[in-house]
């Protein structure tokens, strides 16, 4: 029983349908409590559509849910301790900045003067005081969220559930509020289940990251172990960039694969459960492969073109097996650049690869 | 406050608005000549003296309003006193009105709520079904309702045969019957508004109310009223205003002792015993009252949509 305390949204097994097609096919996630936990995951993955099982809009066709080891198949969404940043923000519209963020606070039972504080304080934590009095209506898309967030917030929900809650935010307010948000947990305590499609953000501010494909998923763990090791050729090619480059399995042993490369050298790397002999396909990371001399790397190619992106380089060199390499490397004027054309070779360490199970 | 502009993403009807005055052009020819033109002889009228046989004596006379509102005895010569039978009549007329508003959106919003939450074709079926009986003109579908209704008609015998009453209800000539006559005339018209605003409701926003911990009572009160009012306000006014002047249903099936405003109005133009500039004197009345309520609708919509 001690064990359930530490969790605070258990998912067991839940699979959802609507009609013949299966939205959630058994997802089983245990969230811990203040945790900040990240669905990730392409369009159309369900990510919406398990936050509406865990705020009770839906139910579940199959499974169970369990919010601090109690069942709640059997709470309406008003008798659940949840409250949601809705993807589409779905402010009252009638309603002022205040009366939108004090709803939830009134339907409690909270008198108008406390209710009116606390209102003032999540709007100051969402930098919206100055338009308390401003109808939805007469505010931007991105401060239309941020009230999304506040209403959310005041009235400290056990579990907060935000549906791409920055996805309206330009590019410097995101950088921001993303860094504030993660404060807000952390000072908060509460348990965050944040939705996104956007690699860079889950991994910036998540504690564990979840990653949906298909009404399935795919990975759970730290932003760390998702983005070097990938347990599936999904889970690398979504999180970061990757290359993947088809090697024959000699030898799979407690989690080390012995592979042989395109150009008949030989590696032994570690490799995602369920890896087999046979062929099969090996993930390294743009940034952790290095440019040598012609003869002198692990693989062999010719420099294809050059893609600027500012502070980087990518240059994509094709094998001499055919498929086609990307390298990451600094724009800086201390390394030289192959030119187009150039023989050159790729080298890398054994540790920055992963054999994937396909 | 007010002042405040809007953020529209789904564009401002401002730039797109040029061609508006020509457009107008033939809405504003009809409104000038078949509604300002009546109502400016109504006026005129109101104010002139009456003929015996109807029609109009071209001399100046406040008679009629004094007629509403005054009585100054059978030979009228006494000092005047308050003439309350017209007076009772419009508040009868009133009060019939508003119960009928009242009925017809107790019904009619759970009538428009359930045809806006189906899906597909099945939402163009219930409209269609909605507005079938009003294919039939008003005159025949309220006679048919008296005779529906009189005493020795079907619903009688129905209930009589089912032995749920022993007595035939009296309905016909009643406030009752005349409230069954509004009521039926002018359902649709609460039906169609609130169906369109309730068409456009976010139920997203209910999701929202219930997340944050409202009941689904509170939700209807704090959440859907509130964003459907237009709607809501819409349709009454297409009900109490028709229903305030009608005079088919009180006529027919309400009798003598459920006169309404229409019923009077239309008499004074009828036949020999008519009185015109009183008819008109009527009608303007009425006309005040329906603009004071208009007045009233045209302040609560502008303090809405800020
Ligand atoms: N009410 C519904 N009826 C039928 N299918 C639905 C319904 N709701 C969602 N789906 C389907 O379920 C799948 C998952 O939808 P969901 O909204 O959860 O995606 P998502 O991961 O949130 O995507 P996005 O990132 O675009 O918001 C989609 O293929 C969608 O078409
Ligand atoms: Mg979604």
């Amino acid at each position: 029983m001690s064990k359930d305390k530490e969790i605070s949204v258990d998912i067991q097994n839940v699979t959802k349908s609507f009609g013949a097609f299966t939205a959630l096919n058994g997802v089983s996630l245990d969230i811990r409590d203040n945790e900040f936990f990240t669905l990730l995951g392409p369009s159309g993955c369900g990510k919406t559509t398990l936050l509406r099982l865990i705020a009770g809009f839906e139910e579940v066709t199959n499974g169970a849910i369990h919010l601090y080891g109690q069942n709640i198949a059997d709470l309406l969404p008003n008798e659940r301790p949840i409250n949601t940043v809705f993807q589409q923000y779905a402010l009252f519209p009638h309603m002022n900045v205040t009366d939108n963020v004090m709803f939830g606070l009134l339907r409690l039972g909270h008198d108008t003067s406390k209710a009116k504080a606390r209102v003032g304080e999540v709007l100051e934590l969402v930098r919206l005081s100055d338009f308390a009095d401003r109808m939805p209506s007469q505010l931007s898309g991105g401060q239309q969220q941020r009230v999304a967030l506040a209403r959310a917030l005041a009235p400290s929900p056990k579990v907060l559930l935000l549906d791409e809650p920055l996805s309206a935010l330009d590019l410097k307010l995101r950088q921001a509020v993303r860094l504030e948000l993660k404060q807000i947990q952390v000072q908060t305590g509460i348990t965050f289940i944040f939705v996104t499609h956007d690699q860079e953000e889950a991994l910036t501010m998540s504690d564990r990251i979840a990653v949906l494909e298909g009404g399935r998923v795919q990975q759970v763990g730290s932003a760390r172990e998702i983005y070097e090791a990938p347990e599936n050729k999904f889970v690398a090619d979504f999180i970061g960039e990757t290359n993947l480059i088809d090697v024959t399995v000699s030898n799979v042993e407690k989690r080390k694969g012995s592979c042989v490369l395109p150009g008949g050298a030989q590696i032994i790397c570690s490799a995602a459960e369920g890896a087999l002999v046979g062929s099969g396909h090996l993930s390294i990371r743009p940034e952790r492969i290095k440019i040598t001399a012609s003869g002198k790397g692990m693989l062999e190619g010719k420099t294809v073109r050059h893609i600027y992106l500012g502070t980087d380089l990518h240059i994509e060199v094709s094998l001499t097996s055919g498929s086609r390499v990307t390298v990451r490397m600094q724009n800086s004027t201390q390394i030289k650049i192959p030119n187009v054309g150039q023989s050159v070779g790729l080298d890398f360490e054994a540790s920055s690869a992963r054999l994937l199970v396909d | 406050m007010a002042e405040l502009p809007k953020v529209n993403p789904e564009g401002s009807a401002k730039t797109y608005s040029g061609f508006g005055i020509p457009l107008i052009f033939p809405a504003w020819i009809i409104i000038g000549f078949f509604l300002v033109i009546p109502v400016a002889m109504m006026l005129v009228y109101s104010f002139l003296t009456k003929e015996f046989r109807g029609g109009v004596i071209w001399e100046f006379s406040i008679s009629a309003y004094d007629q509403f509102f005054l009585y100054r005895g059978l030979f009228g010569d006494s000092p005047p006193v308050i003439e309350w039978t017209y007076i009772s009549i419009f508040w009868r007329s009133i009060w019939q009105a508003g119960l009928a508003t009242f009925c017809c959106l107790i019904i009619g919003f759970p009538t428009a709520w359930f045809i806006a939450t189906r899906t597909g074709r099945n939402k163009t079926i219930w409209l269609f079904l909605i507005t079938i009986p009003y294919w039939v003109n008003l005159l025949i579908r309220t006679i048919s309702m008296k005779f529906l209704i009189r005493d020795n008609g079907p619903l009688n015998e129905f209930f009589l045969s089912i032995g749920l009453i022993s007595e035939p209800f009296h309905i016909i000539n009643t406030n009752f019957a005349v409230q069954l006559g509004l009521f039926y005339s002018y359902l649709p018209f609460m039906v169609l508004p609130i169906y369109a605003a309730v068409e456009r409701y976010n139920f997203a926003l209910s999701e929202a109310a219930a997340d944050l911990y409202a009941s689904r009572t509170v939700t209807l009160f704090k959440v859907i009223l509130p964003t459907v009012r237009p709607g809501i306000v819409a349709g009454c006014i297409l009900v109490f205003v028709p229903s305030l002047g009608a005079f088919l249903a009180p006529d027919l099936l309400g009798g003598a002792k459920n006169f309404m405003i229409g019923s009077l109005i239309e008499e004074q133009f009828k036949g020999a015993a008519g009185n015109w500039p009183f008819g008109a004197a009527a009608s303007m009345i009425l006309l005040s009252l329906v603009l004071i309520v208009l007045t009233f609708y045209a302040r609560n919509q502008t303090k809405g949509q800020i």
